[in-house]
C-alpha cells in the first residue's frame, strides 16, 4: 500500500513477493543520462521504452497509480536488460534489480495469450535443463550432419514455422559428439598452484560451445589453478531472472551455491558473461530467504569472469604467436553487469603477433538479450545490423565475445552477409596461442 | 477536446507509432529534469519532419488546443510541461545532422539532436560545438535552444545564442518560415536572436543552423582543493582580475562532492570544503603560460593542493564529475529542487553564507555546484517529498535564495530559463511595463496563446491562476516578507 499526498491509500499494483525495491525507485532522479544510452529508446524513440521512463511507469504501478496493463507488459519486456543505463547513471541507480522483479510480478499478474506463454516456456525449459539440451544438441547435430539442414533451408519449410524457424537459423555449428563430451572432474594445475576454482560449463556453453569449456579448462590449469568441474552443476537460472521467472531461478541459485559449496572451491569461475553477471547477483535474488542469504552473499564475493581471474597476474608459459586481426565485442552482461571491460582486452593483448583493433560502440547491445532475439526478432535484427556494420568497419578476421547469447547472435549475422569473420570466446584465443594451432 | 477524432487525425500526419493516448503511458511524459513539477498532456505526437511538426501544429490552431514542444525533457524549469494539458510534440526522433560545412564552420542539425552527439561528430576532422550544458550528453540541441543555454564554457565562449546562426521554425499556427541564414551578421531583424531563450513560446524550431568551431590546439583544466568557500571565490576572482580568461572556471562544494564521488569516482578529495576546476585553452604558448600564473593565485589564496590533469583521461574524468554533479544527486538525495539565480562574483562568499545559514533554518542540506566564471549558482536543495512538509519547505527556501540573490544585484535565472517555475518572481526584477512590452512580443507570434501556455508570465497577468504545487503560496510568504 502506498500513501498518496492526497492521504488516499492505493493498492500497489504488485503483490509483496519481492516487488521492485522502493528504495532503489527512489534513487533515480529523473536527470534523463541514460536516455541516450538505451537501445530501444534510440530505434523505438519514446520515453516509455527508455530506462527513465520504464522505471517511471515501475513507479507508477508500485504506488498504484496504473495497472499491469498490456502497455505496460509491452514496455517491460521490450527492454534488452543490457543494463547499459547502469553505466551511464551518475546516481547509480539499480536499473537491472527493478526491471528483473518487475518481470517477476508481471509473469504471476499478467495473462499472455496461449501462444506466447508457449514459446516462452519451451525456449526456457530447453535452455535451462542440461538434460533436454543435451538431447536437442544430439537431435540437432544429426539434423546438421545428415545433410537435413541443407535440405530443410532449401526447401523453404522453415518458414511454416514461424518463430521456431527463426531459432534455427541461430544454431551455430554444433560441435561432434568427441567435442561435446564432459570434462573430467578435476583438470589438475600445471606448475606452481595458484589456487582451486570452480568451474561453471553452463548450458549452452557446454551444448554449442564445448570447445570454451575446456579451453578454458586447459587455460586456468596452464596458469596453476585446479579446476573443478562439479557433476552436478546444472543451469544458473540466469535465463529465468531475465524472463521474470524468480521462483524457479531461485530453485536453480539454491542449488548451484549448494554445488559449488560441497566442492570446496576458492573461487567459481564463468565464462558466460550472463551467467556471471546473475551469479555474482544472487545475493540479491536470495535476500528475502534465511537459509541462503548469507551464503548467496559469500557465493557471489567468490564468482569470477574467466577473464577477470587471467588478467590479474602476467599468464604463464609460452605464448605461440597468431598472426590474426581481431576485434573485441563487450558483451552487456560483461561490461554493464559486471563492470569487465579491461580484463579481457588485457590477455588478448598479452598474444603475441596479434594485431588488436577497436570496435566502435563495441558495448553496444548486439539484440541477442538472453532470448530477446526468439521473442522479438524484428528489433533484435536492428541491433545486430549496426553490430556487424561496426565489425565489418574494423576489417577483422577474428570477433572475440565473452558471452554465448552474443557469439550466437553475431555469428548469425555474420554467416547472412557471407563474412567469413570466425567468433571466438578470448580463452579460445589463448588456447590457440598456447598449442600453436587454431581449434 | 474529442480526444479519439484529434488522435486519429494525428496518427494520420505521423503514423500509429507516433501517438500515445494511454494516459499510463502520458504519465511517463508529466515531468522532466525539475520533477518538483508534473502536469500531464492529453496526447503525446512524435513527428519525424518539420512537415509533420507543421501538420500536427495546424491541428491544434484550428481545434484550438494548447500545445507545448519537448525535447529530451532534461529541463530544470518546468519549461515544457503541459501546464493546460493538450498536446505535447516530442522532437526527440528528429535527431540527426544534416549537413556539416567545414571550411565555413556551419553545420545544420535537427532539434532532438543530443548535444554531445554533434561534437562527436565533429571531433575527427578537429571540430567542436562549444555550448557544452552539464546534461550535454542527454540534452537537445533544440531545448538549447528555447533555453538559450549555457554551460562551463561561458565565461569565454557565451551561450547559446552566440552560436546560432539560423532556424527554421513553425510558427503557432503552422506556417514554417526561416530566420537568420549562415552567416553571422543577419539582414533585417534578428529574429535568431529573438527566438533563441524564448522557451518555446513563440515556435518550434524544426532545424538550427550552429556555428562550429576548430578545436583548441592544447586544453589545461586544473583542480585546486580549498579549505573555505571564501579561498575558493577570491581565487576566482583574482584569476578573472589578472586578465586571463578561462574556458572555464567552476566550483563544487563538499556535498556536492560527497554525491560525485559515489557516483562517478571523479577524484575529488572527500573532505574538501571546495572544488574548483579552471581551464584554460587555446595555443600551446599560450596554455601553457597561463598555468603557472593560475597557481600562484590558488596559492595566495591558501589553496591545499593543486593538480594539473597530466592527461586527456583525467582530464575528462574531472568534468565527468562536474558534469555529472546533479545526476549524482540521487546518491544521497531522493529528489532535489535546484536554483539557478545569478549574482555579481563579488558576492559569492556573502551568498554561500546565507545559503548555509537557511539550510539550517529549513533544515535541509543544500549542495551547491556553480558556474563560478559567471558567477550563476545552482543550489541543489535536498528534500524527500514522502517527509511530510519536506516539498513546501524545500520550495520556500528556494524562493528565499531568489530573493536574496536579486536583492544583491543578481538574477532569477542564468540559463535554465523562467518556465513554470520562476514566472512569478519575474515581477522582482521587471515592471509591468518592462512585462507588458514582452507580452505584446509573445502576442505577435502567438495571438492566440495556445503554445507553451502558463510559462514565464506572472499570475497577475495570467488571469490570476494559482500556481502548481502550492508555490504561489510558499512565494507569497517570502514576498510578502520583504
Amino acid at each position: 500500500m502506498a500513501v498518496q499526498p492526497t492521504g488516499k491509500i492505493t493498492a500497489s499494483a504488485f503483490d509483496q513477493i519481492d516487488p521492485p525495491d522502493a528504495e532503489l525507485q527512489l534513487d533515480c532522479v529523473h536527470c534523463g543520462f541514460c536516455l541516450p544510452t538505451c537501445p530501444t529508446y534510440l530505434v523505438l524513440g519514446n520515453e516509455m521504452d527508455s530506462p527513465r521512463g520504464r522505471i517511471y511507469l515501475i513507479r507508477a504501478a508500485s504506488e498504484g497509480k496504473i495497472g499491469i496493463s498490456d502497455n505496460f507488459v509491452r514496455h517491460m519486456n521490450l527492454c534488452l536488460l543490457c543494463r547499459a543505463c547502469e553505466t551511464a547513471c551518475p546516481s547509480g541507480v539499480k536499473f537491472g534489480f527493478l526491471m528483473e522483479s518487475a518481470r517477476g510480478q508481471i509473469e504471476r499478474h499478467y495473462q499472455y495469450s496461449a501462444a506466447d506463454r508457449r514459446f516462452k516456456h519451451l525456449i526456457l525449459r530447453t535452455f535451462t535443463d542440461p538434460r533436454r539440451l543435451r538431447a536437442v544438441t544430439g537431435l540437432l547435430s544429426f539434423y546438421q550432419r545428415s545433410g537435413l539442414q541443407k535440405l530443410v533451408r532449401a526447401s523453404g519449410t522453415l518458414r511454416l514455422f514461424g518463430r521456431l524457424g527463426k531459432m534455427e537459423a541461430l544454431l551455430p555449428a554444433i560441435p561432434d559428439k568427441r567435442r561435446r563430451k564432459d570434462l573430467p572432474e578435476v583438470v589438475p594445475a600445471k606448475g606452481e598452484k595458484r589456487g582451486r576454482v570452480g568451474l561453471l560449463v553452463g548450458c549452452v556453453q557446454r551444448f554449442f560451445f564445448a570447445d570454451v569449456n575446456s579451453a578454458t579448462a586447459r587455460v586456468l590449469s596452464e596458469n596453476g589453478y585446479d579446476v573443478v568441474v562439479p557433476r552436478d552443476q546444472g543451469c544458473c537460472g540466469s535465463l529465468l531472472v531475465h524472463e521474470g521467472e524468480r521462483e524457479q531461478a531461485k530453485a536453480l541459485a539454491r542449488r548451484t551455491i549448494d554445488v559449488f559449496e560441497r566442492a570446496h572451491v576458492d573461487l567459481v569461475v564463468v565464462n558466460a558473461a550472463g551467467c556471471g553477471s546473475v551469479m555474482k547477483e544472487y545475493w540479491e535474488l536470495l535476500h528475502t530467504e534465511p537459509a541462503y542469504a548469507q551464503r548467496a552473499e559469500t557465493f557471489s564475493k567468490k564468482v569470477r569472469d574467466v577473464s577477470q581471474l587471467l588478467a590479474q597476474a602476467p599468464l604463464n608459459g609460452r605464448l605461440r604467436a597468431l598472426k590474426r586481426v581481431v576485434t573485441y565485442h563487450d558483451a552487456c552482461h560483461l561490461a554493464h553487469g559486471q563492470k569487465v571491460r579491461q580484463e579481457p582486452r588485457t590477455i588478448l593483448k598479452a598474444i603475441p603477433g596479434l594485431q588488436f583493433v577497436e570496435l566502435r560502440e563495441s558495448d553496444d547491445c548486439c539484440g541477442s538479450a538472453g532470448i530477446y532475439n526468439l521473442l522479438y526478432p524484428e528489433l533484435a535484427r536492428q541491433f545486430l545490423d549496426r553490430k556487424i556494420e561496426r565489425i565489418k568497419e574494423t576489417g577483422a578476421e577474428v570477433v572475440v565475445s565473452g558471452n554465448p547469447g552474443c557469439s550466437l547472435q553475431i555469428e548469425k549475422g555474420l554467416k547472412e552477409r557471407g563474412l567469413n569473420v570466425r567468433v571466438v570466446h578470448p580463452v579460445e584465443l589463448l588456447d590457440w596461442s598456447y598449442h600453436g594451432t587454431e581449434g | 477536446m474529442d480526444k479519439e477524432r484529434i488522435a486519429r487525425e494525428l496518427i494520420g500526419i505521423v503514423g500509429s507509432d507516433g501517438v500515445a493516448t494511454d494516459p499510463g503511458e502520458l504519465r511517463v511524459y508529466e515531468t522532466d529534469g525539475l520533477t518538483i513539477f508534473k502536469a500531464m498532456p492529453d496526447i503525446v505526437v512524435l513527428p519525424r519532419s518539420a512537415e509533420q511538426v507543421a501538420g500536427v501544429v495546424k491541428v491544434c490552431h484550428r481545434e484550438r488546443i494548447p500545445f507545448v514542444a519537448r525535447g529530451a525533457g532534461t529541463g530544470l524549469s518546468g519549461g515544457a510541461l503541459p501546464v493546460d494539458g493538450g498536446i505535447l510534440i516530442g522532437l526527440n526522433r528528429m535527431n540527426r545532422v544534416l549537413d556539416i560545412d567545414y571550411e565555413n564552420q556551419r553545420a545544420v542539425v535537427e532539434p532532438g539532436l543530443v548535444n554531445v552527439w554533434l561534437t562527436n561528430a565533429l571531433a575527427p576532422r578537429g571540430y567542436y560545438y562549444s555550448p557544452d550544458p552539464a546534461s550535454q550528453t542527454a540534452c537537445s540541441i533544440g531545448g538549447n535552444v528555447a533555453e538559450n543555454s549555457g554551460g562551463p564554457r561561458t565565461p569565454k565562449y557565451g551561450v547559446t545564442t552566440n552560436h546560432v546562426l539560423g532556424l527554421e521554425v513553425v510558427l503557432p499556427d503552422g506556417d514554417i518560415v526561416n530566420f537568420g541564414g549562415r552567416t553571422l551578421d543577419p539582414l533585417g531583424y534578428d529574429l535568431t536572436g529573438i527566438f533563441v531563450g524564448s522557451e518555446g513560446t513563440f515556435g518550434i524550431a524544426t532545424k538550427v543552423i550552429v556555428r562550429i568551431m576548430r578545436t583548441p590546439e592544447a586544453v589545461k583544466t586544473l583542480m585546486g582543493v580549498f579549505e573555505t568557500i571564501e579561498d575558493a571565490s577570491n581565487t576566482v576572482s583574482e584569476i578573472v582580475g589578472q586578465g586571463i580568461v578561462p574556458a572555464a572556471i567552476e566550483m563544487m562544494d563538499n556535498n556536492s562532492i560527497q554525491a560525485v564521488e559515489k557516483g562517478v569516482a571523479a577524484g575529488y578529495p572527500l573532505d574538501a570544503v571546495a572544488v574548483l576546476l579552471v581551464e584554460v585553452d587555446g595555443p600551446k604558448e599560450e596554455v601553457e603560460a597561463l598555468v603557472g600564473p593560475i597557481i600562484e593565485v590558488c596559492k595566495a589564496n591558501h589553496v591545499r593542493e593543486v593538480r594539473v590533469a597530466k592527461d586527456e583521461n583525467e582530464r575528462l574524468l574531472l568534468w565527468k564529475g562536474r558534469k555529472a554533479a546533479f545526476a549524482a544527486m540521487g546518491q544521497i538525495s531522493p529528489e532535489y529542487y535546484v536554483q539557478d539565480s545569478v549574482i555579481p562574483r563579488t558576492k559569492l562568499p556573502p551568498v554561500m553564507k546565507l545559503i548555509g545559514e537557511l539550510s539550517q533554518k529549513y533544515g535541509l542540506r543544500v549542495a551547491n555546484v556553480f558556474h563560478a566564471g559567471d558567477g550563476n549558482l545552482h543550489p541543489l536543495i535536498l528534500y524527500n517529498s514522502a517527509n511530510e512538509g519536506e516539498l513546501r519547505k524545500a520550495e520556500e527556501m528556494g524562493a528565499e535564495i531568489v530573493k536574496a540573490c536579486v536583492e544583491m544585484g543578481g538574477s532569477l535565472t542564468g540559463e535554465h530559463g523562467i518556465g513554470l517555475e520562476k514566472r512569478d518572481f519575474m515581477p522582482l526584477m521587471f515592471n509591468d511595463d518592462d512585462l507588458e512590452a514582452m507580452r505584446k512580443i509573445k502576442k505577435v507570434f502567438d495571438p492566440d496563446g495556445l503554445l507553451n501556455p502558463g510559462k514565464i508570465f506572472p499570475a497577475a497577468m495570467r488571469g490570476g491562476e494559482v500556481g502548481p504545487a502550492g508555490q504561489r503560496e510558499a512565494l507569497d510568504k517570502v514576498l510578502r516578507r520583504a
